[in-house]
């Protein structure tokens, strides 16, 4: 089936979830409201075969230039494609500001867990019902979400780890390898 | 005066064995490198044959480090364990009729004994390093020198008790007069499972398990280096000698060859237990290597009923005979 | 010395006696710096955790920052093995979002490279995953030939591994007569090549012991951990971007997609040597379809450098005069987004973009294959020995760079 028939299925069937439908170079976009986008996307995957989850990324919209009617700050984006008929679909998924959480849908697919967690770390999206939901591209203790526009590029502080770990370097200059005679002194005082 | 011959005939065995240590090292590389498409060490000297030697002195100077959280007794003493159970078992080495330093009635069991006296010394240095791959490695090793003595061992009976003795230069003058005039023949049941377990005994490819690189880094000897690293290395090359060399006494004839070299016994000796050191590189370059429950596998469910079956055969055809 | 001996990590009650072990991510087998936590009961793994970050450059922060002929030289970075494939991929995305069109000999000259980059992917590949295994003379052969391939690289483009091929609406450099009978020599050699890496593990017992039944998955599992590539074909699972939706000249090529059944580590095998084959034909070709033409698009809005005068390249420079135009005053990027999927190596690498009108892309998502892959082994390689989660990490086929973007 053309997607665009998808899309306009799925307007069908679910009203007023569906935001609007768009379509750019042949690949059509359905904008959806986030509270559905589990029972959406089963509703793709099992009626419409849609059984490949190709790309799944957040987008911070705050600098967009045009934006449009239904536009809120963040959008998930998921890809999906049918391998069986051949056709792809593109949803996405409206996050307000206020409240930056959607369901997961790593009910669907095991391998989406990553993604979530990926899209959570750069972009501070929470995802709901997610199993394991810890940063995983930067470290653990880091601040803020790089992929978010106000994120600047070249960042004004140092990582608070740095600090911690030239207080290592100093404490480790007792051992110093340069110098032989007192490497072994301290070995051998223990 | 005795004492004084003997100390002179040791140290020129130990001398012969660590020269060929070195360059047993040298030939792997090379005949590895000429298998893989590649040159092998040509630096050093003409074609690298200077190789060895520069690795020994460079293995000598580099600084030994002990990791802090060792244990740092054993982890001093597990490669010497190593190196002296495996220069121990030299001794009872018949290389021609005449020429071994302790040409003692258990010479088998004295080999046998020494070379699980060896795996000690793996299994403490992996223990004492306090690493965790090291301790995989050590286990791994444990089990697998548990499981490849039994084969081992049984594997030689059918040998023990066609020439009824355990003395290796007498089972070499018994292969001389048997029907083949080697063993290899009316054993090669034991021959095969011997071989096998002889791979394993000396930890090389396909079960080189306690030392695979590409999972437990470079298993028990992972924290070891400089001349530490290198005893390892030796115990491990004189490790194969003494295998092959039980090989070649066991069941190729020893120092028996289709005609007597003038002025050099041991001639064919040696050139037979070449032929078992190419082997063991031949293979190297070759083989995958197995995993861990497959090698236990292997052991106990192939090797030891093959083993036992040989002995088995054996005692018939004894009885037959006689 | 040793009174108190702390675990790392706090232990919950009942769990005492399991043993910790971080592999990685300085590890010989973890194919750069990946790094997997493991629980192991002796050497069985209880619990796997794949980590990875340690190789974050933030390529796609970076790439909203640089415009889109800038960013072209982030993709050689991603999967450093097979650089021209991504060069490919992330041109074929952009020209598909500001609607460029490319010369016909520009399409052959990418599938041209694609194909070579997928064989210096699979026998870098075919190389670590035998090494791994332990059988370590099939590395070195398969580097000889990977050899061949980076040398032809070089003369194409002067980069051995960071290629920077392609460019917006075609590709940089003409192939000269040389190359392509170098090639042509390559690709007549190259099926005996394989073959003997064949004779060295495809039938030995000891690598099909270490292969079948190893890291098994069922095509629907498959689909469910969404692993692509020959991951994913070696369950049975018919999806190869360059058929489902063809892309530069792969529409007027003849390739067939091999298919495992078992969905074995041996299948996934099978699956790689086989492609390693259909590429060499492709390659085929290549040589002897290769159209004469320009190889670079009228409106392409690449900052392409004028040849200069008493080089011999033998290239159409008429059509590459005074392109040299700063992006940002073109009008040609227009509001919209775009999702483009292209068949690397190691699975498939897609490229989503936002454009909002700037000559800068507004957002950039890489979809890397080696990303999802390694997040399928926290899965796979539950309840396996440390010896199998090893060979799960070849056969999955990952490079840290397109993982860790």
């Amino acid at each position: 089936m053309e997607p665009i028939r998808i899309a306009e299925q799925l307007q069908e069937k679910f009203q007023t979830s569906i935001l609007g439908i768009d379509e750019h170079r042949g690949q059509v976009t359905v904008l959806v409201d986030r509270d559905v986008i589990v029972k959406i996307i089963s509703f793709l995957k099992k009626d419409q075969k849609m059984n490949h989850l190709s790309c799944l990324c957040g987008v911070d919209n705050k600098k967009r230039k045009a934006a449009s009617a239904y536009m809120e700050r963040f959008e998930v984006v998921y890809q999906l494609y049918s391998i069986e008929n051949r056709t792809s679909l593109r949803l996405k998924a409206q996050i307000p500001e206020s409240d930056q959480t959607i369901d997961s849908i790593t009910s669907l697919w095991t391998g989406a867990n990553w993604l979530e967690r990926e899209t959570y770390d750069l972009l501070g999206i929470v995802f709901n019902n997610h199993p394991n939901l810890k940063r995983i591209l930067t470290p653990e203790d880091w601040e803020g979400h790089p992929l978010r526009k106000e994120y600047k590029l070249r960042g004004d502080t140092e990582w608070r780890g740095l600090e911690e770990l030239k207080k290592k370097a100093v404490q480790l200059q007792q051992f110093d390898f340069h110098n032989a005679s007192t490497a072994q002194g301290t070995s051998s005082d223990e | 005066m005795q004492i004084l011959i003997i100390i002179l005939q040791i140290a020129v065995l130990l001398a012969v064995v660590l020269l060929h240590v070195a360059y047993t090292t040298y030939f792997e590389r090379k005949i590895i490198g000429h298998m893989q498409v590649r040159m092998g060490p040509m630096r050093v000297g003409w074609h690298g044959l200077l190789q060895p030697i520069a690795d020994g002195i460079k293995s000598f100077f580099k600084e030994d480090i002990i990791p802090e959280q060792a244990d740092k007794p054993l982890f001093l003493a597990a490669p010497v364990i190593c190196l002296v159970a495996m220069l121990a078992s030299l001794a009872v080495l018949p290389f021609a009729e005449g020429w071994a330093l302790a040409d003692i009635n258990i010479g088998l069991l004295f080999i046998f004994a020494m070379s699980s006296l060896a795996s000690y010394g793996i299994i403490l240095a992996g223990w004492a390093s306090n690493s965790k791959y090291t301790f995989l490695g050590g286990l791994r090793s444990m089990a697998q020198v548990i499981s490849y003595e039994i084969p081992m061992g049984l594997s030689l009976v059918g040998v023990m008790m066609l020439s009824g003795s355990l003395n290796l230069t007498e089972i070499v003058t018994a292969q001389g007069t048997s029907i083949f005039s080697i063993y290899l023949f009316p054993q090669i049941i034991g021959f095969f499972v011997f071989f096998i377990a002889m791979l394993a005994e000396t930890n090389r490819v396909p079960f080189d398990l306690p030392e695979a690189e590409t999972e437990l880094v470079s298993g028990y000897i992972t924290e070891y280096s400089g001349m530490r690293y290198a005893m390892f290395f030796m115990a491990e090359y004189i490790g194969m000698m003494v295998m092959a060399s039980i090989g070649t006494v066991c069941f190729l004839g020893g120092w028996n060859g289709p005609f007597a070299i003038p002025f050099f016994p041991p001639f064919w000796f040696i050139l037979k237990v070449y032929g078992f050191l190419f082997l063991f590189i031949w293979i190297r370059a070759t083989l995958p290597r197995y995993r861990y429950d497959q090698l236990m596998a292997l052991g106990w469910k192939l090797l030891i009923p093959l083993a036992l079956l040989n002995i088995f055969l054996t005692g018939l055809f004894k009885i037959l005979v006689h | 010395m040793n009174e108190t001996t702390t675990l790392d990590v706090p232990v919950s009650q009942g769990d005492e006696d399991r043993y910790r072990l971080k592999l990685g991510p300085q590890h010989p087998a973890t194919h750069g710096v990946l790094r997997v936590d493991l629980e192991l009961d002796g050497e069985t793994i209880l619990d796997c955790d794949p980590q990875v970050g340690y190789l974050h450059r933030g390529f796609e922060k970076l790439a909203e920052h640089r415009t889109y002929a800038q960013n072209l030289v982030l993709t050689d970075r991603l999967d450093y093995i097979a650089a021209m494939a991504n060069n490919v991929g992330y041109c074929e995305a952009v020209e598909q979002l500001l609607a460029i069109e490319v010369p016909e000999r520009a399409k052959f000259l990418r599938v041209m490279v694609c194909e070579m980059s997928r064989l210096t992917g699979h026998l870098l590949w075919l190389a670590t995953h035998a090494l791994d295994i332990g059988a370590m003379t099939v590395f070195l052969y398969c580097f000889r030939e990977r050899e061949v391939l980076l040398e032809l690289f070089a003369e194409l483009c002067g980069a051995r591994l960071t290629t920077t091929y392609t460019r917006l609406g075609g590709v940089r450099q003409d192939v000269t007569h040389e190359i392509m009978m170098k090639l042509e020599r390559f690709v007549d050699a190259f099926p005996a090549c394989i073959e003997e890496y064949e004779t060295l593990i495809d039938t030995n017992r000891i690598w099909l012991k270490r292969t079948i039944g190893v890291g098994q998955i069922s095509g629907e599992k498959a689909v469910d951990l969404c692993l692509t590539g020959a991951s994913l074909r070696g369950s049975g699972v018919d999806y190869d971007v360059r058929k489902h939706m063809p892309y530069a000249a792969y529409d007027k090529m003849d390739f067939e997609i091999p298919l495992g059944e078992t969905g074995d580590t041996y299948a996934r095998y099978r699956c790689r040597m086989e492609e390693m084959g259909q590429s060499n034909y492709i390659l085929r070709q290549c040589i002897e379809k290769m159209p004469p033409g320009p190889i670079v698009g009228d409106d392409a809005p690449d900052l392409v450098m004028p040849v200069k005068p008493g080089r011999k390249v033998e290239v159409d420079t008429s059509a590459r005069n005074g392109l040299i135009k700063l992006i940002d005053d073109r009008d040609v990027y227009m509001e919209g987004d775009i999702y483009v999927a292209t068949e690397v190596p190691k699975g498939e690498l897609g490229f989503y973009f936002i454009s909002d009108g700037m000559g800068r892309p507004y957002r950039m998502h890489i979809r890397s294959p080696s990303f999802i892959h390694i997040g399928a082994l926290a899965t796979m390689g539950k309840g396996v020995m440390v010896a199998d989660l090893i060979a799960i990490i070849g056969t999955l086929d990952v490079v840290l760079g397109e993982s860790d973007r």
